[in-house]
Parts: structure tokens; C-alpha cells; sequence
């Protein structure tokens, strides 16, 4: 009797997760799984009537040049921002970390992530157009070009704008990052490889950055997966259709949605979230 | 030795205060933005719309400060709170709902073994780190299925399924012993005493981020409304801000004061949550 019970209180407690997890699992199931395996189904058949398409819908976003330039310039984005911000990041964590009191500074460069998008805009075209206060610091020291001020977001240094405005964003972020896996580290091996007598150079090397390979693939990560978010910066300051330097992946998608060609977005979803999901994966391996 | 030290030290906050200060300058300049009266911005700014070849100005001290902006904005533009009450409504239940379904989804992952539970998991890990637009089309076709396009659920029903929160609290439970819970378990508590005893006072660390976090996310939120909402009444302030032309300049610096304060506020009082949730976002030890 009493063993039965005691089964049944351990066969009742093992079963109590699916309550705990149920809510949440069926919404995940409706709003992402299933409809992700129709995007999937679609991606194969023809946008009005449903026909069989094969991979013809593959072949056409492989063809289709604002696919190509999309994806060449998201990629270029990409291998751009990661080392600066990921590098820039290290750098000042480590300044950062060999100071005593460093909350107000690390809420400074946190602050930018509270800043709205749509609140940075204005600021942005005061700073960076034909006009603006870049240009006018660069009249100031002299270093105008002779073919006049740059307009820096109608030309190809619209690029260059994005990728400054997504490190201000996310520097904040990524310093923190890099802190708590500076600060995760025993003190007692910089104390021991101090004693040794190795320098705050060495120290760092051999010590601390052998230490941080998990922090980094966390930061690679959420780094490359927040670089999507800059299409707010750049859909704001230059619209659906920007200078070809900064056309990404993310106004595509957009302007695809708008103009209803589904069966492309269906195939694209597919090829950019494969694409994505291997990346995830290789990193964690690569990691391990 | 001790000088040099103290020197390189010095060098050190120096770059450093100077590069933070440079980091808030943006808002610094939005915030004085609000004060000059509309004839000096006009002065100031002539430039960006007549295509001049002089420079623009600007005034962190104008002669003539002003708070006319201000009150245009809370007096006489009605549609202004529309779109704040937008946003307000989309950002909280947005939490609300993740809140309740995140927490106990989180419990279950960390507490409990079954079957699939780490493919399960793998696949909320992966599903948190997809951008909006792999996840697009799949929305679309789910509100629209649900005749949901052109309403605030468009937005908050995929946004509260977000299995971002679930990880995060997930890191704050996975720190309790198990010997806790089965000495609760021994003692006669049921689950669901021992998930609301137990549990939720341990989580608060992590819900707390995710709130954070969520927030800054939900308040900026501008994809998702740019597809699924055409209605501009919907609006959130995320989007109606740049609506508002450079002749108005100091309407939208004050708009855009105003947008700052909520997000400002949640970060000044939930820095600490915020900097442990972003640490507590690293994906393994």
C-alpha cells in the first residue's frame, strides 16, 4: 500500500512538467512550428494556385539580383561589425576591468540601448547628411575633400554609417558580456601566474583570453542575431529602398512582404534559417 | 614605478570617460533639442531642407529657451497619447503574458528529466536566436489564418511565445539544488506548492531581466508593427516618430524625450537586472 503510493507520488511528479511546459509548448507550436513547416511546404509550390513548383522557387531567388546584392551585403555587413564590436568590446572590458569604480561608466555605454531607434534617426541626419556636424568638425580641422562635403548617407559611405550606428548600439551589451567572463575567472590563477613573474601582457594571453572561449561564442552569437535588428536604423533614416550599400537581407524580406511575392520569402525563410541553424551549430561545435 | 603606474591609470579613466560621454552625447543633443524655441531650430536646421552649402548649427545653450514644444505635444496633439497608450499597452502585455507562460516553462526545464527534454530545449535556444524575418512569413500566415492582421494581437500573441525569457529564467532556477526540492517532496508538497514556494522567490533574479530586457525590446518594437499593422491609430511610438517631418523638429525632440523616458527609467532603476540578464544570455558556462 505504502509502496504504491509513494509510486504513484513519483509517477506523479515525473508527469508534473508537461503542465509546467504545456501553456508555453502549444504556443510555440502554433505560432512558430507549424507554420514554419507550412513556409516549408510553400516554398515548393506556386504563389496563386498552389501548384507544384519543385525547386523552381530556390532557382529564382539565386537569380533574382536584389537577392544576391541582399545577401553580399548582409554577409559584408557582418564580417565588418562582428571583429570591430567583438574586439572593441575585449578592449574596453579589459580597461574597464582594471578600474575600481565602473558602474557609472558601464551604464554610459549601456545607455545607447535604451535609446529608441526612432528617437536616434533625427540625430543621425543631423550628424552624418551633406550639412551636418561630421562634416562640419572635418571643415573645422580642415580635412574637407576637394570635391566638397560627402553626403555620407545617399553614397557608399551609408555602409560605414550602419555599421558605426550598430556598435554604438550594442557596445554596451557586449562589454558587459566580456566582464562577467573577465570576473568569472578564479583570481587565484592571475595570482599564481603573477607570482611567476609573467607581465600584464602575458597575463592576459596566456591566461585570461584562453579563459573566455565561452564568451566569446555567446557574443559571436548574439552579436550576429542582434546585427539583424540594424534594419531599424537603416529602414528609418533611408526607407524601403537605400543606397545599394546598405540594401540587406532585412529590406528584402520587407519589401517582398509588401509586394505579397510569398513564394520567394517562403523559399528564403527556408534558405536563411538553414543557413542560420548550421551556423548555431557549427559554432557550438567549433566551441566544444 | 608608482608614478608610472599612476599616470597609465589616469590615461586609463580619461579615454575612458571621454569615450562614455561621447556614447550619451546623441541624447544629450535630443534633450537640447526640446528647449529652442521653433524659429532659432528653423535658423539651425535650415540647411538639411533647402540644400544649402553651409553647415548646420546648433545651441546646447539657446538664448531664448523654450518650453513651447512641450506643451504643443501634451496639449495640443491628442493623437500623440493614441500612440503612446500604443506602445504602453503592447510593451506590458507583452511581459504579462510572457511572465506567466515563460516562468513555468523555464521551471519544467530546469527541474524535471523526461524524454526530448534537451531536444526540446536545443530547439527554444534555437528558436530565441532566429531574426524576425526567417520567423516572418510563418507569422503572417498564422495571424492571418487567425484574421488577427491590423490588430495590437498581431504584435503581442507571437511576441508573448518568445522562448527568449524562458532561457533566461531557466539560468536562475537551474542553480537550486535538487536536494531542496526532494526534501520538499518528502516532506508532502505538491508540484505546484513546490514550483510557487520555491521556485518563484529563486526566479525572481531571472524574470526580473527578462522584464528588463523585454521592455527595451517591446518598447522599440518596429518590424512587427511596419508588417502586421496598417491602421495608423495602431501605431506604437516607434513607428509614428519618424513620421514627424524636419519642419517640426522640436515636436519630435520632444517626442522623442518623451519616447526616451519610459525605456530611460525601466534602465536607471533595472541596471543591475539588466547587466545580469545579459550575462545570465551567455548560452553555456
Amino acid at each position: 500500500m505504502r509502496a504504491t503510493k509513494k509510486r504513484q507520488r513519483i509517477f506523479g511528479s515525473r508527469n508534473a512538467w508537461i503542465w509546467f511546459l504545456l501553456p508555453s509548448g502549444i504556443g510555440v507550436l502554433i505560432f512558430v512550428c507549424l507554420p514554419f513547416l507550412d513556409v516549408v511546404r510553400r516554398s515548393f509550390l506556386t504563389v496563386v494556385i498552389q501548384e507544384w513548383a519543385g525547386i523552381r522557387n530556390y532557382q529564382l531567388i539565386f537569380e533574382n539580383q536584389a537577392f544576391l546584392l541582399a545577401v553580399k551585403n548582409t554577409l559584408r555587413f557582418t564580417a565588418v561589425c562582428l571583429p570591430i564590436l567583438i574586439g572593441l568590446g575585449l578592449f574596453l572590458a579589459v580597461q574597464l576591468s582594471r578600474l575600481q569604480k565602473i558602474q557609472f561608466l558601464k551604464s554610459c555605454f549601456l545607455f545607447p540601448m535604451a535609446m529608441p531607434a526612432a528617437a536616434i534617426v533625427l540625430v543621425w541626419r543631423m550628424v552624418f547628411s551633406k550639412q551636418g556636424f561630421l562634416n562640419l568638425l572635418l571643415n573645422s580641422l580642415g580635412l574637407i575633400p576637394e570635391s566638397g562635403p560627402v553626403d555620407y548617407m545617399g553614397t557608399k559611405a551609408a555602409f560605414w554609417v550602419l555599421v558605426f550606428s550598430y556598435v554604438w548600439k550594442n557596445l554596451g551589451y557586449t562589454i558587459v558580456l566580456w566582464l562577467a567572463g573577465i570576473f568569472s575567472i578564479p583570481s587565484d590563477i592571475l595570482d599564481a601566474a603573477r607570482v611567476d613573474g609573467a607581465s600584464e601582457r602575458q597575463c592576459f594571453w596566456r591566461v585570461v583570453f584562453p579563459n573566455l572561449k565561452g564568451t566569446l561564442y555567446t557574443i559571436t552569437v548574439l552579436s550576429f542575431l542582434n546585427s539583424f535588428k540594424v534594419f531599424r536604423e537603416a529602414y528609418l533614416v533611408a526607407g524601403s529602398y537605400p543606397h545599394e550599400s546598405m540594401y540587406l537581407l532585412q529590406h528584402l524580406f520587407n519589401n517582398w512582404f509588401v509586394n505579397l511575392e510569398l513564394d520567394k520569402m517562403a523559399a528564403a525563410a527556408v534558405c536563411v534559417g538553414t543557413v542560420l541553424f548550421l551556423f548555431i551549430l557549427l559554432l557550438q561545435k567549433l566551441w566544444d | 614605478m608608482r608614478i608610472a603606474r599612476y599616470i597609465q591609470t589616469n590615461i586609463r579613466k580619461l579615454f575612458l570617460f571621454s569615450l562614455a560621454l561621447f556614447f550619451l552625447m546623441p541624447a544629450v543633443l535630443v534633450l537640447s533639442g526640446t528647449v529652442i524655441s521653433r524659429l532659432e531650430l528653423e535658423q539651425c536646421l535650415a540647411p538639411l531642407s533647402t540644400g544649402a552649402e553651409e553647415f548646420i548649427t546648433w545651441k546646447f545653450f539657446p538664448r531664448y529657451p523654450t518650453f513651447e514644444h512641450y506643451a504643443r505635444v501634451l496639449f495640443c496633439t491628442p493623437q500623440f497619447f493614441v500612440v503612446f497608450w500604443n506602445s504602453i499597452k503592447i510593451a506590458a502585455l507583452v511581459l504579462a503574458g510572457q511572465l506567466l507562460l515563460a516562468v513555468p516553462a523555464a521551471w519544467a526545464f530546469a527541474v524535471y528529466r523526461f524524454r526530448f527534454r534537451k531536444v526540446l530545449f536545443t530547439l527554444y535556444v534555437v528558436l530565441m536566436l532566429m531574426p524576425f524575418q526567417v520567423t516572418m512569413l510563418s507569422n503572417y500566415l498564422v495571424l492571418n489564418g487567425l484574421h488577427l492582421i491590423n490588430t495590437h494581437a498581431a504584435i503581442i500573441l507571437p511576441a508573448v511565445f518568445s522562448t527568449f525569457p524562458v532561457f533566461l529564467t531557466y539560468r536562475g532556477f537551474c542553480a537550486l539544488p535538487e536536494s531542496i526540492i526532494d526534501a520538499a517532496r518528502v516532506d508532502g508538497a505538491g508540484e505546484w506548492t513546490i514550483f510557487r514556494r520555491i521556485g518563484l522567490p529563486l526566479a525572481s533574479n531571472g524574470i526580473l531581466s527578462a522584464m528588463v530586457l523585454g521592455f527595451l525590446e517591446y518598447w522599440n518594437l518596429m518590424e512587427q508593427p511596419l508588417a502586421f499593422l496598417e491602421d495608423k491609430s495602431l501605431w506604437p511610438l516607434s513607428l509614428y516618430l519618424p513620421e514627424i517631418s524636419l519642419d517640426q523638429a522640436g515636436y519630435s525632440f520632444v517626442a522623442s524625450v518623451i519616447t526616451l523616458i519610459p525605456p530611460a527609467f525601466v534602465f536607471l532603476i533595472g541596471q543591475e537586472y539588466l547587466e545580469r540578464g545579459i550575462a545570465a544570455s551567455a548560452l553555456k558556462e
